[in-house]
């Protein structure tokens, strides 16, 4: 339950999902709110449903040259290449820091091999985090990533692999960067996977004319933002379909009416991305804007939401 | 370090005061947490130009509450911004980055060296600075800006490529140039400049703080785009990258590994 006004008719924008219970829909999109600390001067970390955090792996990494980063229209293209500190400071440092909050901890989890994935499950073990999300996904790194993501017979592999290990529920985080996102979704549904998440991001490139060279030093990136969000809401609608797990929709959220697409279109909860640079208030504003609506259309639980699409 | 904010600045005056070169005067609160050398990240209106753009604080007057910022106008988003007129509104993220470390030039001769787009910032770190300055500047060609401003708060020595006026050549003639000498050296400017700056130092074995940029996303240390290299495993990421919009963008030369 949670109503901020109480006078109003109750509202409940509480969601469950793989038995962890949210206060509301609206998480972070992992590598785009570190672990929360440099944001929380602009947002309340109590108020989110969850802080997504950025990518860790078994051991530091360096990520790639830059520039990492282009703005594109409507968007913008990263290819920062999963730099992270490692689990070890991550324990030490990240995990501390989130306790101090009232809200869900999810893990986002990289690796080169399977073997470095289920390393950092298995260190994760005993933190005191809600979730693991497992990022096969990420189209700017050469090895792992999303070497898993992109073939079912990978995906349903290392997702089994994970879950035998892992004590928290698995959420696998899909690329859409495949032919047919529903059959990524039923490999992992079928291998355990607790809930998906998706989109990652696109991937695209962007040239300098004037010097004929790429912007990005890694020649393409990963895009996000708003542009993204038509493929995003159609593909989690299509796995809607496909799967019962629960999907956490992503890609270019800005707004709780972008919101509200996703949750219709068959979204548990939602996250949102890059359009926390550019308003580091977002997720504040779409917790906020999704109680307006549903005070506005008379919803009583934010569930009711969820597939709703006629 | 002041809280980060986000905030709407109403623009006082604007005027361009060199080719593609804009001097914005905008009022807003961030003016009280100004340190020089610090930066803002300025968002464009445009729904297609999404990211704000960093851009480095001339001048803070704390008691009136303004911010100076002069910039290039280098693709869509600063085009818009030298669009705007007295009166109207800027969306700002503030103040950003660490500034020059002031207190490094007590007692000492200190060399300030701004390249092109990179002399603004050593207006604010002029006026903060107390000692005697030497203050090199390095333009392409006669359109200098800024330089009767610098002339207020020290010794101003100009170089410009095609040596219209002043020393031909760069910041870097001009210390060969008239034999100048200094303890300590803050510089903004083009890479190769830093690069030329970074060497000298470590040939004179003195210490110089440099103003670097990187392509950034977030500019609040959170995307880890815009990082540079650094010469020993940086304290929050725990690799050989700092980050350019929090530990940055001014660095001791020799703590970053930006040598090619």
């Amino acid at each position: 339950m949670n109503t901020e006004t109480g006078k109003d008719k109750a509202i409940s924008t509480e969601v469950t999902i793989a038995g962890v219970t949210f206060k509301n829909p609206v998480m972070t999109a992992s590598g785009t709110f570190g672990s929360g600390m440099e944001y929380s001067d602009f947002v309340d970390l109590n108020r989110l449903g969850a802080v997504v955090t950025k990518g860790v792996a078994n051991v530091p990494w360096e990520g790639n040259p830059t520039p990492r980063v282009a703005e594109v229209y409507g968007g913008m293209l990263n290819a920062i290449g999963l730099q992270n500190p490692g689990i070890d400071v991550f324990l030490e440092r990240d995990v501390p820091f989130l306790q101090n909050y009232d809200t869900n901890v999810i893990v986002n989890v990289c690796g080169k091999t399977v073997s470095d994935y289920l390393e950092v499950v298995e260190r994760l073990a005993d933190a005191p985090i809600s979730m693991l999300e497992i990022n096969v996904s990420c189209p700017n790194v050469k090895e792992g990533a999303i070497a898993f993501g992109q073939k079912a017979d990978s995906l349903y592999d290392i997702t089994s692999q994970i879950k035998k290990k892992a004590k928290q529920p698995v959420i696998m985080k899909l690329s859409p960067n495949v032919t047919d996102i529903t059959e990524m979704a039923k490999a992992a549904e079928a291998a355990g996977a607790d809930a998906l998440s998706m989109i990652n991001t696109i991937t695209g490139m962007k040239i300098d004319i004037h010097r004929k060279k790429f912007v990005l030093a890694n020649k393409t990136g990963g895009m996000s933002g708003p542009a993204i969000k038509p493929i995003a809401v159609r593909m989690v609608y299509q796995t809607a379909q496909a799967v019962k797990i629960p999907i956490i929709g992503m890609g270019g959220i800005g707004s709780a009416e972008d919101a509200i697409e996703f949750l219709l279109a068959g979204a548990s909860a939602v996250a949102v991305g890059a359009m926390n640079f550019v308003n580091p208030y977002t997720t504040i504003e779409v917790v906020e804007g999704i109680e307006a609506y549903m005070k506005q259309y008379g919803i009583e639980k934010v569930t009711d939401l969820t597939g709703a699409v006629e | 370090m002041a809280r980060k904010k986000k905030v709407t600045a109403k623009v006082i005056s604007q005027k361009q005061i060199a080719e593609q070169i804009y001097d914005l005067l905008l009022e807003t609160k961030l003016a009280g947490d100004a340190h020089p050398g610090q930066f803002v990240a300025v968002y464009p209106k445009g729904e297609s130009t999404l990211l704000p753009r960093p851009i480095s604080i001339c001048e803070a007057d704390k008691d009136k509450g303004t911010l100076r910022l002069v910039y290039r106008v280098a693709g869509k988003g600063t085009a818009e911004f030298s669009t705007c007129k007295a009166g109207d509104t800027l969306d700002l993220l503030g103040v950003l980055g660490n500034g020059f470390p002031v207190e490094k030039v007590k007692g000492k001769r200190v060399f300030l060296m701004g390249g092109g787009i990179g002399i603004p910032p050593l207006l604010e770190l002029a006026k903060a600075v107390d000692e005697r300055k030497q203050i090199l500047l390095g333009y392409r060609n006669k359109d200098l800006f800024l330089e009767e401003d610098m002339a207020k708060y020290g010794d101003v020595y100009i170089a410009t490529e095609d040596g219209s006026v002043g020393t031909k050549g760069n910041v870097m003639d001009i210390i060969r140039a008239h034999a100048l000498e200094a303890d300590v050296i803050m510089a903004c400017g083009p890479m190769p400049m830093l690069r030329a700056i970074k060497a000298y130092a470590a040939e004179k074995g003195i210490e110089a703080y440099i103003s670097l940029e990187e392509r950034m996303a977030c500019g609040v240390g959170v995307c880890l785009g815009c990082v540079c290299r650094t010469t020993h495993k940086d304290a929050h990421s725990h690799v050989h990258n700092a980050r350019i919009c929090t530990e940055g963008p001014v660095f001791e030369a020799g703590e970053v590994a930006i040598d090619k």
